[in-house]
């Protein structure tokens, strides 16, 4: 378990990389050619990502005794005592020797729980520093859920390396592109194996701050500066939500460990309930800026200024799955605070729930086909956040971990198409680019079909997940997220469709001769679509495994990602899988791709509706103003907040700062022409020539003795030695 | 005291020869002077010589002797030089390192 204990080499590597790229890049590799570099750095996350990964699963198939949760066999009431005996020994938990004692830790667990609780790897490498008796330590945290984010961030971050070598090409800040890559690529790894909360919201900061300079990689046009700072401070408003939920955190539990907070809370449910709902209320403010939730999802549509290879990795990998990540990690404190065990309806399933369905509305009213999948995205991740809400925590995990080969594979191939076609994303200038562009068309349908949720690619496996998460909830369903979630399932495909339609087929509409982009842009692509097809394999239901006789690979992702150690003791339930549920979710997407078919293949249906009722033009605008939520922000809420705020700032300047910033000079004049004229001129000078002065007179005075004669020079020393010879007769 | 009597003639003749050299402004008289200083020396070291009773008193009056000689010639021979340049042996008028 090697790997586990010194997981931090994985976010190390890429960090590496960015120094090695950023100050020695253009100097001994060569500008154009950094990204060798990068290459080379992610492929050996990768590897180590994989070999983690693998000794996670053997921990689990195989606990030594000490990374087994100790439980006594009593009654059902499983999960009120289990915490007891670990609280305060994490962090020197070695799993070395887990050789000897296998059969041990199966003959003593095989009773009464269906699976042994293995606790995370928990490594404290020091202290960094201790204020007021309270510590803060630096260390990693690796349990199923870190080595699930693992493998995705460097998978996806390894193929948007190889994407971006011919999407960048050539451009003027190609080696700033790919040190930012890898930094992103490291604070997001840093990020996953946080040990504490302090260093969750570094890394979340680090990501926030990456994807930044990523966005805003064309500076030069203003645009994309505006789409920069706008995430950035749209991140803003939500962190402060993070900050002070942490603390509040902590005031609570006295302890930034994430391990000892889960722990307290889920060894004793019930207690502290107001502390965790004000904790989760400004914890979710955080996640609704970094993962777009309304209604701070706005900045993530303009974040598609970003060049494309960054938007796969910011809205696939990294940066917007964060706040998902976060609520995941840190599951009892929302599960507790929202109270999702008893409730039918409570506000992280209904943001989630919400977004998912706004933002599959706005997705039908843009031309940008990047900003079509910015609000899928949208809509996604408000899948997985109102999975959560419902308390489907491994539905969650799932769509995360399956949406972000998908996402990743349709957004490279929407960066392919306008390789190929005169670097526009206007849909309305493509069309028809299948028979040119035959492997960006299947894959980016195959990840559509997968997006939509049509067996058997792996969307259909999550999104079943979650529409089943809430239609059984925990102890009551949720009715209203289970329709919200069904009619999200019918706009995605519908959407999705209109894309490919006015991408892919009827005439093409742009200018120039479209082309297929290169292998080292497709080969990524076909991996991708290969993973969108297959990535639903990593949790299949048990009934579907049990014909072929291989019952034993049902819920993989459950298994090993789960963190039941913790979601045990709040009571957690898994619902059964349900065959009516699933077709349901089939025919709804079905039915949305066979609508928008006959709308647009067939010209069935109200065509021409906006333009002759007047309720759906009005409708339509709203869409397209996306509900005018940018108006609301900068018009109403910025303009009254920023003209007070402007002028107070104004007077405070004029009358405050600068009138500080002249009595300085002031200042500082006066004492420069006081240090002058006694300093300068007085002490210094002074010295000087009155040093020069002395050497001057000396030399004229002994000038004198000087006369050239030899006698006078024979005088002097006779003399002199008449007198050393009178001092020596009379002192000797 | 025969030693004592050698002594204060050594020690007029050398007092003789510094009032030369320093008070004559004839560069001929100086060098004379030097020769008589010179020789108070010598005659120092011929009495030392014999109240020790060695020769190398005698021995080291002819080395002083031959160096006073060569010494003679390139003083002669300077103010020989001065004289067909400047017309003047007199010491008083050749102040040129006057600083």
């Amino acid at each position: 378990m090697w790997m586990l204990e010194n997981a931090f080499l994985i976010p190390l590597i890429p960090a590496i990389s960015f120094v090695v790229i950023l100050f020695f890049g253009k100097r001994y590799i060569g500008a154009d050619r950094v990204h060798v570099v990068g290459i080379t750095a992610l492929s050996l996350v990768w590897l180590l990502s994989a070999v983690a990964a693998f000794q996670w699963t053997q921990r689990v198939e195989n606990p030594t005794p000490d990374a087994v949760v100790q439980i006594e066999h009593h009654g059902d009431d499983h999960g009120d005592d289990h915490g007891d005996d670990h609280g305060d020994d994490h962090g020197d938990d070695h799993g070395d020797d887990h050789g000897a004692a296998v059969g041990d830790s199966e003959g003593g667990h095989g009773g009464g729980h269906s699976s042994p609780l293995i606790r995370p790897v928990i490594s404290t490498f020091s202290q960094w520093w201790s204020n007021a008796g309270v510590d803060f330590a630096v260390g990693t945290f690796v349990d199923g859920q870190t080595v699930l984010l693992l493998m995705v961030v460097a998978t996806i971050s390894l193929l948007v390396h190889i994407y971006s070598t011919e999407y960048v090409k050539g451009d003027r800040r190609y080696l700033h592109y790919y040190a930012f890559l890898s930094l992103f690529t490291a604070s997001m790894l840093f990020f996953v194996m946080a040990q504490n909360i302090i260093q969750l919201i570094v890394g979340w900061e680090l990501v926030g701050v990456c994807s930044f300079v990523l966005i805003g990689h064309w500076w030069e046009e203003k645009p994309n500066t505006d789409a920069a700072l706008k995430a950035f401070l749209t991140n803003r408003v939500g962190d402060v939500g993070l900050l002070v939920g942490m603390i509040v955190l902590w005031g609570t539990f006295q302890t930034f460990d994430i391990d000892a907070i889960n722990t307290l809370i889920s060894t004793n449910p019930g207690a502290h309930h107001l502390a965790l709902l004000v904790a989760a209320c400004c914890l979710m403010a955080a996640v609704a800026s970094k993962s777009g939730q309304f209604p701070l999802h706005t900045w993530l549509p303009d974040a598609m200024a970003g060049p494309t290879p960054v938007s796969a990795l910011i809205h696939a990998a990294t940066m917007v799955v964060a706040g998902v990540y976060m609520i995941a990690r840190l599951y009892p404190v929302f599960y507790e605070g929202f109270s999702i065990g008893t409730s039918s309806i409570n506000l992280m399933a209904f943001i989630g729930g919400f977004t998912a369905l706004i933002g599959a509305g706005l997705a039908f009213a843009q031309w940008d086909i990047k900003k079509v999948l910015a609000y899928s995205t949208v809509s996604q991740l408000g899948y997985m956040v109102m999975a959560l809400g419902v308390g489907a925590w491994t539905a969650a995990m799932f769509h995360l971990f399956t949406h972000a080969f998908f996402k990743a594979c349709l957004f490279l191939g929407a960066g392919s198409v306008s390789h190929a076609a005169h670097h526009t994303f206007d849909m309305r200038e493509m069309g028809g680019l299948r028979k040119d562009m035959p492997h960006t068309y299947r894959t980016f349908v195959i990840s559509s079909l997968a997006l939509a949720g049509i067996f058997p690619f792996a969307g259909f496996w999550s999104k079943d997940e979650i529409l089943l998460g809430s239609l059984v909830g925990q102890q009551n369903g949720y009715p209203l997220m289970l329709i919200f979630g069904c009619a999200v399932a019918l706009m995605t495909a519908a959407y999705m469709t209109r894309v490919i339609w006015y991408t892919f087929h009827g005439e093409f509409r742009g200018h120039g001769q479209p082309h297929e982009s290169p292998k080292v842009m497709t080969v990524p692509l076909w991996i991708l679509a290969g993973m969108a097809v297959v990535a639903g394999a990593f949790n299949l239901p048990g009934p579907v495994l049990e014909p072929i006789g291989l019952e034993g690979l049902a819920h993989r992702i459950q298994t090993y990602a789960e963190p039941s150690v913790y979601l045990n003791g709040l009571g957690l339930s898994h619902p059964d899988p349900s065959l009516t549920m699933a077709l349901v979710g089939l025919a709804l997407a079905l039915s949305g791709i066979v609508i928008t078919y006959l709308y647009y293949w067939r010209r069935r249906g109200l065509h021409g509706l906006t333009e002759r009722n007047r309720y759906a033009r009005t409708g339509y605008k709203v869409l397209e103003n996306k509900y005018y939520l940018d108006h609301l922000y900068n018009d109403v809420v910025v303009d009254t907040v920023k003209r007070p705020i402007a002028k107070w700032a104004n007077d405070f300047n004029q009358n405050v700062l600068d009138r500080a910033v002249n009595t300085a000079g002031e200042t500082a004049r006066d004492v420069g022409r006081w240090v002058y004229k006694w300093i300068d001129q007085g002490a210094i000078d002074g010295s000087v020539n009155a040093a020069a002065r002395g050497a001057d007179s000396s030399g004229e005075g002994l000038r004198s003795i000087q006369s050239g004669k030899v006698q006078n020079y024979g005088q002097l020393l006779f003399g002199a030695a008449a007198v050393l010879a009178i001092v020596f007769v009379i002192v000797v | 005291m025969l030693l004592n009597q050698f002594l204060i003639l050594g020690a007029a003749l050398f007092a003789v020869g510094v009032y030369g050299v320093l008070a004559r402004r004839n560069g001929v008289m100086v060098l004379m002077s030097i020769e008589l200083m010179l020789n108070a020396v010598n005659i120092n070291l011929v009495v030392f010589g014999v109240q020790h009773g060695v020769v190398s008193g005698q021995v080291f009056a002819l080395f002083v002797i031959a160096v006073a000689a060569a010494e003679v010639g390139v003083g002669l021979a300077i103010v020989l030089l001065l004289y067909r340049n400047r017309t003047s042996i007199d010491v008083e008028d050749f102040d040129l390192m006057r600083g």
